[in-house]
């Protein structure tokens, strides 16, 4: 089980990595409006 | 007397109401001929169209609001520099704004009024958000103005006003985004040290797992749980320190407690290499705890954002007199910037721009917004004006004593701020119950674990019971329902008057602007003379045409209908008499209308006797040459009000009227509704004391009135609720507010109010008695040592999310 010794590690900073992306969209102001995206599939237009 | 066809009619296909004449107004929508129901639906109707955005038709989920017929308040107001410092953003050569929405009706308006503001031109950005309803606008001002962007979104049907940037809060983003960042680092490190536990949950000793890869797994666990525990758990350590600084254990001690030992223990068993590590159960009951948290926040913002519609920044413009001497010298200021010493010229029908006293001229003013009664005070040199209340009849001459923040109104509208800080009663006794759980659960767990010697019994207990259902059941239900009535019309500036409400066993009604509309019409004329009745009417509505005192509507509505039939009595010379009536010269004679001692100083004799309903008022109309008629004129009913009292009874509560009215109109009044406990002619004092008899003889008595109305007695009362005709910030001073809607608050919300507010109760008292069951057999199993603190921490959280989840229903 010797891969185990690569793959933990990796995952371990693989959660730190997504953790980075989460936060990058939540400042972003991804999370601020969570009924719109709702609605606009509804639109036609751009 | 209307034009009213009923059952045959069309319905108008913008704003859904009866069309009474068909084929008069009508617009081609999404390929087909649309029947309308006025000029304004067809206006807007035709702007919708022209601009290309028909797809509202297609997306909407409720008919449009029938679009605005009364003046608007001058939108060139907001261009006032001065004025826009207060609610604008300067950038590099673009200014911006936050606009709050009104008469928004769903998803599919928000829409049209985005598409709408991107069209405007010279609009450089237009985002709308559709949660909080307002709208980020930023735009060239060289190119456009702000009140060209309001005249777009109220060409649509719509209205909007800049937000006043004072009460915007971009700290309830920042808590609530971090909020959402602390449980998602919770919630995805429970996932991923899960995954890590789940070779020692399946390795059944057989020796598949070696004690280098148990290790391992174990250190990744400790490394992903360190940030869950040191970033998402922060507040409850914070919290728990706070409580044990000042020896008040809580909602947050066990928890840290708990949560602490768990990983204390875990990290002593990874380095030593024995032992169980229970890092998941850890992270797991972190991420359930604060998504209950989350919830319970993202509930309580949305009913403060709501509240915040009645935050406008109100456009208010003072004329200041620059040379005393000289009445003409007038200069247009913003009402912020006068001083006290000032002196400003208040012309008829406009608002007192701050509070003072009266310099020169007489008339008349509408203090509703105090008194909650129509009838204008008369004011003459000396008399005092309130900021905020309507001048009627004549210019005024004041100086100003206080103005901007420190007039009564802006006093009574910092009240609205108060909020939810009172915590309900039993909110409190959880408080108070958590607190004595939490000394028995720290003295059962030091002592199991004494007892048993092993460290993780101490642990479970300590997870298993913590009272955090205790501390949410309450607060996120309130929460729910206050959101929830607002979405009905219902302002709830304090929580804690649901607990009374649900409570409440009596009611008592104020009877002008409440159970009636606060509008007067013409019930009947007499004939006193020997003009006819059509010449009377038109008499009396040339005379009354510029009036603008209440009674005046009553006889305005005429003007429309005259000036349609070609029967207009043209009139000269008008002279308003404030407090007794109008004179003027017609058809060569002079006429009076008004009361009864105005008209006979033109008629002479004294008025013949009429046979008199002491329900309606008389308004009397005579020439030089005697008299000529009487008009009775009656405050309508509301038309729900007989409605909502029969809700409210067959609810078990008893009925009230009180009201300062004549006791023989108040009396048949209440026949008609059907009330059988009632005083007329109650002045404050007598309403003081009924209110106070009634609670001692034990009851819980609800108020409904208007405005400030008898403020002693609405704060007597255990709960008062207000009509928020007006939306005046003086209605907060109420524990719920009727908001307005199109101009006439909801009598028929008040009756929602009582059965949310009992749903409520029920629903907080279930989640009591829910986190009580099951603390009550939690504490002795794990005492006891039956579940370790993995299911501890299952159970428990799950717990505290079913009451959330339920608390949610209320809402």
């Amino acid at each position: 089980m010797e891969s185990l010794y690569l793959l933990v590690p990796l995952s371990v900073a693989a959660v730190f990595g997504i953790g980075w992306v989460f936060w990058r969209s939540l400042h972003g102001g991804q999370f601020d409006d969570l009924e719109r995206p709702g609605t606009d599939v509804l639109s036609d237009d751009q | 007397m209307r034009m009213a066809r009923v059952a045959a009619c069309a319905a108008c296909y913008h704003c859904g109401l009866p069309v009474a004449e068909p084929g008069r107004w009508r617009a081609r929508i999404l390929g087909a001929e649309r029947e309308l129901c006025c000029a304004g639906c067809e206006a807007v109707a035709s702007t919708i169209v022209a601009g290309g955005f028909e797809q509202y038709y297609e997306t909407r989920e409720a008919t449009a609001r029938t679009p605005l017929s009364q003046a608007l308040a001058r939108s060139a107001v907001y261009d006032d520099p001065a004025a826009q410092k207060q609610f604008t953003a300067a950038g590099e050569g673009f200014l911006e704004a936050t606009l709050i929405l009104d008469r928004i009706r769903c998803a599919a308006c928000l829409w049209l009024n985005e598409r709408t503001l991107r069209q405007v031109p010279g609009v450089l950005r237009a985002d709308i958000n559709y949660a909080t309803q307002r709208a980020q606008v930023a735009w060239d001002p060289r190119r456009t103005k702000l009140s060209a962007i309001i005249e777009a979104i109220r060409a649509v049907g719509y209205d909007a006003w800049p937000f006043d940037p004072q009460r915007q809060s971009a700290l309830d983003r920042d808590t609530r985004r971090a909020a959402l960042w602390r449980l998602f680092v919770a919630g995805f490190g429970a996932m991923q040290v899960m995954m890590y536990a789940f070779p020692a949950y399946v390795d059944e000793g057989a020796g598949d797992l070696s004690g280098s890869d148990a290790s391992l797994m174990r250190w990744a666990s400790l490394v992903l749980t360190l940030p869950v525990l040191l970033f998402s758990c922060g507040p409850f350590f914070s919290g728990a320190w706070r409580e044990l600084a000042r020896l008040r254990p809580g909602m947050d001690t066990p928890i840290a407690i708990g949560i602490a030992a768990g990983f204390l223990a875990s990290t002593w068993a990874t380095v030593t290499g024995q032992g169980e590590v229970y890092f998941d159960s850890i992270a797991m009951l972190a991420f359930l705890l604060l998504g209950a948290r989350y919830l319970e926040l993202t509930a309580r913002q949305r009913a403060a954002a709501s509240l915040d519609r009645l935050a406008r920044w109100q456009p208010s413009e003072a004329l200041r007199l620059a040379d005393e001497a000289d009445a003409g010298s007038v200069e247009s200021v913003p009402a912020h910037a006068l001083v006290a010493g000032d002196l400003v010229l208040v012309p008829a029908g406009e608002r007192v721009p701050a509070d003072g006293t009266v310099e020169r001229g007489a008339s008349s003013a509408d203090e509703s917004l105090l008194t909650g009664e129509a009838v204008p005070l008369a004011k003459r040199p000396g008399s005092e004006l309130v900021a905020g209340t309507l001048n009627l009849e004549q210019a005024l001459v004041m100086r100003v004593t206080r103005a901007g923040a420190q007039t009564r109104a802006a006093a009574i509208a910092r009240l609205v701020e108060r909020g939810a800080a009172a915590k309900p009663r039993l909110v409190e006794a959880a408080d108070r119950i958590a607190h004595a759980l939490t000394w028995v659960v720290l003295a059962v767990a030091a002592l199991a674990g004494i007892r048993s010697g092993d460290p993780w019994i101490a642990i479970a207990v300590l997870v298993a019971t913590c009272p955090c259902a205790l501390a949410l059941a309450a607060p996120v239900a309130l929460a729910s329902t206050a959101a929830r009535l607002l979405g009905r019309g219902v302002a709830l500036t304090r929580s804690s008057a649901l607990e009374t409400l649900a409570k409440a066993s009596d009611v008592v009604f104020d009877k002008t602007g409440t159970l009636t509309a606060g509008r007067f019409t013409i019930a009947r004329l007499q004939l006193l003379g020997r003009a006819g009745e059509g010449r009377c009417r038109a008499l009396a509505a040339a005379l009354e045409a510029s009036s603008r005192h209440p009674l005046a509507r009553a006889f305005q509505d005429e003007v429309s209908r005259e000036a349609s039939r070609g029967s207009r009595v043209p009139v000269e010379d008008v002279v308003n008499f404030p407090g007794h009536g109008v004179e003027a010269t017609a058809g060569g004679r002079r006429v009076r209308i008004g009361t009864e001692a105005f008209c006979q100083g033109l008629a002479g004799t004294p008025a013949p006797a009429t046979p008199r309903d002491a329900a309606l008022t008389p308004v009397y109309l005579a020439d030089d040459g005697g008299w000529l008629s009487v008009f009775l004129l009656e405050d309508s009913l509301r038309p729900e009000a007989r409605q909502v009292l029969d809700e409210l009874s067959a609810a078990g509560l008893r009925l009230h009227l009180l009201s300062g009215d004549h006791p023989a109109a108040v009396g048949s009044l209440a026949g008609r509704l059907g009330l059988l406990e009632w005083a007329g002619g109650a002045a404050p004092q007598d309403k003081y004391m009924y209110v106070e008899k009634l609670q001692g003889a034990g009851r819980t008595v609800v108020m409904i009135g208007d405005g400030l109305n008898d403020a002693p007695v609405l704060a007597r009362a255990d709960a008062s609720i207000a009509m928020g005709s007006g939306a005046d910030a003086a209605q907060a001073q109420a524990d719920c507010v009727l908001l307005a809607q199109d101009g006439e608050a909801r009598l028929a919300a008040a009756a929602e109010c009582f059965s949310l507010a009992r749903r409520t109760m029920r629903i907080v008292k279930q989640n009591f008695g829910w986190a009580l069951a099951y603390n009550a057999v939690a504490l002795p199993l794990a005492a006891a040592g039956w579940i370790g603190p993995l299911e501890a921490a299952i159970g428990m959280a799950a717990s505290s999310f079913i009451v959330v989840l339920n608390a949610m229903r209320a809402g």
